[in-house]
């Protein structure tokens, strides 16, 4: 690892001018096309773009599943293109092992992300009571709601000692209503830690809703059409909804991406 | 509790029903009809036979259990170990896989001879037989398993920075565990089935061969008796390995679990 000589410390995560090819000659195509952002120390920055314009592409890349065809990945202030480990992830499912009680699901994934034995335990018991489920400790994940289910997933990315948080679609298999609790049970909790978070999601609304900053994508591909500093005050109300602002600039992103 | 058991009850009944009534068939066909005892004995009299040689019977059954667990356990851990290199290292894959199915087209009653010449007249070369007819179905169902974990899971995995290694104990062998069990029972039939025929081929001890001196003997009602002997055997076999899933797979929903 290379430290970031620029004097970047305060960003959780830089992408610079990311390039990715899949395939070569002219069966090649090109998904993301120089894309560059930032995400801040305890900034939440989530990203909306059209279907297929390399948003879980771009997740890969910054978890070093994929190398990109240009480009760098900074996270922490350190370069990290091509590395894993240094995120944590709440996928679209809940990718939670069936064959492990709820608290053995999250103790698992502490401690493959480097947490202690002990401490992923004791951490996994006291979340688990604070957000309610700690009835729910030694079932098996086929007994949770799907809301449930992404309650845990979400708790085990969140006591993960890593400062980065990746969300792909995270409530996209819920409901509309459970969705809406998700959002602010998700607020309450992350306006208490203030991890930096970097959120993929179809809806604007919820980009709008949760985040410090929103940036839109382009089609594939994928660029970065335009970026929103969301100036609401927090702790977020419900009552945002209805904000004139609010829609406003729902209405501004929704044309970008028409 | 007792709604359960009228259930299991209502399963049971049908097919003993027919059983007995089959039975009852087959003793009154050999009683006033024009069937020869030599070539069909009556169900009486076979059970009568068998108390008569009970001790010599239990002996030969003896026999026939120790080397069919032996091969069994032998075969299902070589079969294990092997469909986990298979896997680990690719390029053995692409070596031995081939040769694995060519190997099955060779018929067992071929090869035992071969071995018998080997290996001489001893136990090792009838535990060889029924050990190398164990373990391909276990090899193979363990290499499906082990290669189509859910891809969801798989990647979520990856995003969080897992190891190979890890990898392979924490999702890949878990999930190949369901199928290692439809593998063990096509392996437990096998066994018996092969113990009986190594048998035949070479020994004076066990059921195989006790078949083989009666039937030359010309008492057919003990050729039955070592055949029934032989179907409880295998369903024993059968039903162990059933229980051992059982008892192994808990997480599963119980609606899931036939
Ligand atoms: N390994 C690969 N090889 C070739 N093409 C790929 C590969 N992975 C992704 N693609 C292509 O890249 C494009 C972007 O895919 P990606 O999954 O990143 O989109 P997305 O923005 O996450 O879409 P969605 O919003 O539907 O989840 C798609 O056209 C896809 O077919
Ligand atoms: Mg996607």
């Amino acid at each position: 690892m290379q430290k970031d000589t620029a004097g970047n410390k305060q960003s959780a995560l830089q992408a610079k001018q990311i390039r990715k090819r899949f395939g070569s000659g002219h069966a090649a195509k090109e998904v993301i096309g120089g894309l560059s952002l930032t995400v801040a120390d305890g900034e939440f920055v989530s990203i909306v773009g059209p279907s297929g314009s390399g948003k879980t592409t771009l997740f890969k890349i910054i978890g070093g599943l994929e190398p990109p065809t240009e480009g760098d990945i900074w996270i922490g202030g350190e370069q990290t293109t091509g590395e894993r480990g240094h995120i944590s992830y709440v996928p679209q499912q809940s990718a939670l092992l069936p064959w492990r009680t709820v608290a053995g699901n999250i103790e698992l994934s502490l401690t493959i992300s480097g947490a202690g034995r002990q401490e992923a335990k004791q951490k996994t018991k006291e979340w688990l009571e604070k957000i309610g489920l700690h009835e729910y400790a030694d079932d098996y994940p086929h007994v949770l709601s799907g809301g449930m289910l992404q309650r845990v997933s979400f708790l085990r990315a969140l006591l993960a000692p890593q400062q980065l948080m990746l969300l792909d679609e995270p409530f996209g298999a819920l409901d509309a209503l459970t969705r809406l609790q998700m959002q602010q049970w998700l607020l309450s909790i992350w306006e208490e830690s203030r991890r930096s978070v970097l959120l993929v999601t179809h809806s604007i609304e919820e980009a709008l809703f949760l985040s410090d900053r929103v940036i839109v994508l382009s089609a594939s591909p994928a660029v970065v059409l335009q970026e929103f500093v969301i100036p609401f005050e927090r702790p977020r109300r419900e009552a945002l909804w209805t904000d004139i602002a609010f829609n406003e600039m729902k209405q501004h992103i929704y044309e970008l991406l028409k | 509790m007792g709604n359960k058991k009228r259930i299991a009850w209502a399963k049971v009944w049908p097919p003993v029903a027919v059983l007995t009534a089959l039975l009852a068939c087959w003793q009154a066909a050999v009683a006033w009809g024009d069937i020869d005892p030599w070539l069909l004995p009556a169900p009486v009299s076979i059970v009568q036979e068998a108390i008569q040689i009970w001790p010599r019977l239990m002996e030969h059954t003896e026999a026939t259990v120790r080397l069919m667990l032996l091969g069994f356990a032998g075969g299902s851990a070589v079969g294990f170990v092997l469909a986990a290199l298979l896997h680990l290292i690719p390029w053995l894959r692409t070596v031995v896989y081939p040769l694995l199915v060519l190997s099955q087209n060779v018929p067992i009653v071929a090869v035992a001879p071969i071995l018998t010449m080997l290996l001489g007249w001893g136990l090792l070369p009838k535990t060889l037989l029924v050990a190398l007819v164990c373990f391909f179905p276990i090899t193979i169902a363990m290499l499906s398993g082990l290669g189509n974990p859910d891809a969801q899971l798989r990647h979520y995995f990856q995003m969080i920075g897992i190891g190979k290694w890890q990898l392979f104990w924490r999702l890949e062998l878990p999930h190949a565990i369901v199928h290692l069990f439809s593998g063990l029972k096509i392996a437990a039939s096998y066994s018996v089935l092969s113990a009986v025929v190594a048998e035949w081929l070479g020994t004076n001890r066990g059921l195989g061969a006790f078949m083989l001196i009666s039937s030359k003997g010309f008492q057919p009602d003990r050729v039955y008796a070592a055949v029934i002997i032989i179907v409880a055997l295998s369903l024993m076999l059968f039903g162990l390995v059933v229980l051992a899933e059982r008892m192994l797979i808990r997480w599963r929903p119980a609606k899931e679990v036939k």
